[in-house]
């Protein structure tokens, strides 16, 4: 059964909602709703077939080894296992990686962090996999791992990679602007903290899955849930010895990502293994554990601030020097750590900076992509600092925000000119102006007993895309379908944010068509165009500006030839839903018709758009630029949070949450909200409730009933109030909204506690433990 | 291995099944009646989102054995709706109120919203989201899964009742 459903969506959807036009600022329903709520959408994981083996990992289980050798003898003979695989049957580079190739497909030398995969069986049925597993012998030398920033970067620490030339510093960059570190010399006022912010998991419901099928003639094909096909061809192909024509992707929608399928989780595997058993198709499914030893995770990180102003609040200089523990591998350590720097001054004006990050080695799980990409960290203590100034000055902390906050023109803490559009003053000032700003007093003092309240204010910035190096580009191609119904190749996937229907949504506005004549192509190597990936706050605006323009071209194309054909001029010619029609007579050619007349070519438009990279280069190290710095298009935004806290537990209650946003114009105010809501939502968990320990290298909080994602009880109703906003560059003015919201919340709600208790968090998340600590200096300062 | 013949009654369809007695009902559910709507994502009770209906309570298929359903009434996602013009006021309510984003949270949340109206036909906001805590949902943040269900209970609700 390689078909799950007779049913086939699109057309569900189209009897349904086909008659509502596809204009641009409408809340139209997204066009995944449907399957998804009649449980009919295909995942990756959903597959089944009769014939099917089922593929497990043996994992390493130890966090630093050199691997001396594997026995696999006992689990071979297992009776219903078809093959046990190791490095030895790798026969490309057995190294895959998003920059640096650093990551064996199968360990073949060391192993560095216990969610290494070492070995791989193939069998008929679960219960023979489990014991196979089992029965596979690592013979492990143990070596000393490092498992914090300290650690890996004292002399003589162990290596994590021995032919790293600097050590266990996996990427180091700066950036001074000014007068640097001098200049706080010559401040009024100088604050000081050393922030320390979590691992954090993405825990999207499904773990890691997908089936691939090795046809000796036709190529290997690998259907698997991830935010990058086009990415994971290149890899898998490279990895394993094959011709990237040989690879195909296909992507259906990811049940969840955020970042974390950014990058090959289970593809090498699947595509090794699918090798060893041609013709047959082979699925792996990550149970929970798993998921969270072997996936990638938000970076830990420890950042140390010095923030200097002038008596009127006016901010002078920033030292700022940010490590985040990367783990194992490079994966995107390098890049977050650099989008962190460029994020490092947050939303302000600073005319003296001197900027540090390192990614640090370490024998931890992989640090990765999440949501926010190092900026959620920056974030929380960039505002941190601006609290902590306000308060040492005795200002409004918003009034201080104002004097300092980034405008049309400036040039962000990196010394780059802000041309993109700037809402930042008006999210501000509709924070400042809003109930629970302007009325905090009365509502602070109508707290329960053994209740306090506080409320903070936290603002923020988000780039957009790659940066000004690796090309920020995608392919996008329309076609009319003999059907007569327009057919958008959507070559970036929709791991949840939506980006697919809006595709749609923008195509339809520019041809003037109805869902019912709009269909939608997933992700797939070989029938999409590459796009880059789902990620960077990207996919709307670099994929949406080339659907654009290939649709206006069909358009041009579509309008011309039925002018012909009626022989009338185009001129006089418009789309309706459904046909063209000839406006002076009202004569009609349906686009079923139309289309029986072009040819297959004439019937298809492509275009590729490059998103807009700043010429500016902030710093001289090729490394940081290489790295994505800096950006040239940002978004921007204000939260308002108002808690409760519990001063005999020290349980913290959020109770309003209001975020205030600059993404442009709004192309679909209901997946504008989904983004804003779902991302505060992964943000309030990371200020509150999540962090992933790890004790020598192993995580403790390795299930859902132990590490604690919010759950419908735990979070307030969200407002959302969006600023008027237009990007001139952006697909009908719009900007990206994926991460922001992800970057205000631990901010925000570390000004309220921080408001609630009388004394400031550094540490995160902010546990109740953290707030009885709080609360009792909070007292004593009110003592003194 | 020693597999039992039992019988389940799903979506108001009977199914004869060779079971290994340790098999779960979801796993019985996608694999052999290929109704993989029922999702999985933790397989020991923590996330919900393989929730289906037993004998209309809402229950973990991924904490109930197969051999335990036998028999009994099982209602899956695949279950509420019969064809395009005949979705439950739940499932359409998810599409209008944008309630839904990567999906794979949402036929068990439909399922226990399900759960929830059946027995509470006019809930509060406080009561949803109660209704809710077994069902993790990592994409919307539950504000609009909330308000979707709100209005599903609006418009089922008889004349003079609710809203």
């Amino acid at each position: 059964m390689l078909q799950n459903h007779s049913m086939k969506t699109p057309e569900i959807f189209q009897a349904r909602y086909g008659a509502r036009a596809a204009r641009v600022g409408s809340s139209l329903p997204r066009a995944d709703a449907l399957a998804k709520v009649t449980g009919r959408e295909p995942y990756a994981c959903d597959f089944y077939h009769p014939d099917m083996l089922w593929l497990g990992v043996k994992r390493a289980g130890v966090p630093h080894a050199r691997l001396r050798g594997i026995d696999v003898a006992a689990a071979r003979e297992l009776s219903g296992v078809a093959a046990v695989l190791t490095h030895d049957d790798v026969q490309g580079s057995n190294r895959q990686g998003v920059v640096r190739k650093d990551q064996p497909v199968l360990v073949d030398d060391k192993v560095r962090h216990a969610g290494d995969a070492v070995a791989l069986v193939l069998a008929m049925d679960p219960a023979s996999l489990a014991r196979a597993l089992e029965l596979i012998r690592l013979d492990l030398d143990p070596l000393p791992g490092v498992f914090d920033l300290d650690q890996a970067l004292a002399p003589g620490a162990p290596l994590v990679h021995g032919d790293n030339p600097q050590g266990n510093l996996m990427l180091a960059g700066q950036v001074t602007i000014g007068q640097g570190l001098d200049a706080l010399d010559d401040c009024a006022v100088v604050v000081q903290e050393v922030f320390r912010l979590p691992r954090q998991e993405h825990a999207y419901l499904e773990t890691e899955a997908g089936w691939a099928l090795w046809d000796p003639d036709g190529g290997l094909t690998i259907t698997a849930s991830t935010q990058t096909p086009f990415r994971d061809m290149a890899e898998v192909a490279e990895a394993l010895g094959l011709e990237r024509d040989q690879v195909r992707i296909k992507a259906p929608y990811p049940g969840g990502a955020f970042g974390g399928k950014d990058g090959v989780s289970v593809q090498s595997l699947l595509g090794l293994a699918a090798l060893a058993a041609p013709g047959v198709p082979v699925k792996i499914w990550l149970d929970r554990q798993e998921s969270f030893i072997a996936s990638p995770k938000r970076h830990p990180a420890r950042l140390a601030y010095r923030l200097g102003a002038g008596q009127d609040g006016t901010l002078q200089a920033l030292h700022a020097v940010l490590h985040y523990d990367t783990g194992p591998y490079d994966h995107l350590g390098g890049v977050v750590a650099t989008l962190g720097l460029e994020h490092s001054g947050g939303a302000y004006v600073i005319p003296h900076v001197h900027l540090e990050t390192y990614a640090v080695y370490t024998n931890n799980p992989v640090g990765g992509a999440f949501r926010g990409f190092g900026v959620p960290q920056v974030n929380a203590a960039m505002e941190g600092m601006m609290e902590r100034l306000a308060g040492r000055l005795g200002m409004d902390p918003a009034k201080l925000r104002q004097k300092n906050i980034l405008r049309p023109g400036s040039l962000t803490p990196v010394g780059v000119t802000l041309d993109c559009s700037v809402g930042l003053a008006d999210c501000l000032e509709q924070a400042a102006g809003h109930r629970l700003w302007t009325r905090r007093r009365p509502w602070k003092a109508a707290a329960g007993p053994h209740q306090r309240r506080g409320v903070g204010l936290a603002l923020a910035l988000h780039g957009m895309g790659y940066g000004p190096v690796v090309p920020d580009v995608a392919n996008a191609k329309i076609e009319l379908s003999d059907q007569g119904r327009l057919v958008v190749y959507c070559g970036v996937v929709d791991m949840g944010q939506g980006n697919a229907s809006t595709y749609l949504q923008v195509a339809g506005h520019l041809l003037n068509q109805d869902l019912a004549h709009l269909e939608l192509v997933l992700p797939d190597t070989a029938r999409t165009l590459p796009s880059g990936s789902s990620s960077a706050s990207r996919t709307t605006f670099t994929y949406g500006r080339a659907l654009l323009a290939a649709a206006g071209e069909l358009k041009v194309r579509l309008l011309k030839r039925a002018a012909d054909m009626l022989m009338v001029p185009v001129e006089e010619m418009t789309l309706v839903p459904g046909a063209v029609r000839h406006l002076t007579s009202g004569r009609e050619l349906s686009l079923k018709d139309l289309a029986g007349f072009m040819a297959g070519e004439e019937r298809v438009a492509v275009h590729s758009f490059r998103a807009p990279v700043s010429p500016q280069r902030p710093s001289d190290d090729p490394g940081l630029t290489l790295h994505g710095l800096p950006h040239r298009i940002f978004s921007f935004g204000a939260q308002l949070c108002g808690v409760e806290v519990d001063r005999l537990t020290g349980r913290v209650r959020v109770l309003s949450l209001v975020t205030f946003c600059d993404v442009g114009n709004v192309i679909n105010r209901q997946v504008l909200e989904q983004q804003v809501q779902g991302g505060a939502a992964q943000g309030l968990g990371y200020a509150l409730w999540e962090r992933m320990r790890s004790r020598e290298g192993r995580i403790i909080e390795n299930d859902l009933s132990t590490y604690i994602i919010p759950t419908a009880g735990d979070l307030p109703d969200m407002e959302l109030v969006v600023v008027p906003g237009f990007e001139p560059e952006g697909p009908f003015g719009m900007k990206g909204a994926g991460e922001l919201p992800t970057d205000l919340p631990a901010a925000a709600v570390a000004a309220a506690v921080a408001d609630a208790c009388g004394a400031a968090p550094n540490r995160f998340p902010i546990t109740p433990q953290v707030v009885l600590e709080l609360l009792h200096q909070g007292a004593a300062r009110n003592l003194a | 291995m020693a597999k039992e013949i039992i019988e389940l009654i799903v979506n108001g369809d009977r199914y004869e099944v060779a079971v290994e007695p340790w098999r779960t009902l979801a796993e019985v559910l996608r694999e052999d009646l290929n109704l993989t709507g029922t999702k999985i994502g933790c397989n020991q009770g923590d996330c919900g989102a393989c929730t289906v209906l037993m004998e209309g309570r809402s229950v973990s298929s991924c904490l109930t054995l197969a051999a335990e359903a036998h028999q009994r009434e099982i209602v899956t996602i695949e279950g509420l709706a019969q064809g395009p013009e005949d979705l439950h006021p739940l499932q359409e309510a998810f599409v209008e109120h944008g309630a839904v984003q990567c999906g794979y949270c949402t036929p068990g949340m439909i399922l226990s919203a399900k759960h929830l109206l059946d027995h509470n036909p006019t809930p509060s906001e406080q009561e949803i989201r109660q209704g809710l805590s077994g069902n993790l949902c990592r994409c919307t943040g539950y504000s609009k899964i909330v308000e979707a269900i709100g209005a599903a209970a609006a418009k089922m609700a008889p004349a003079g009742e609710g809203e």
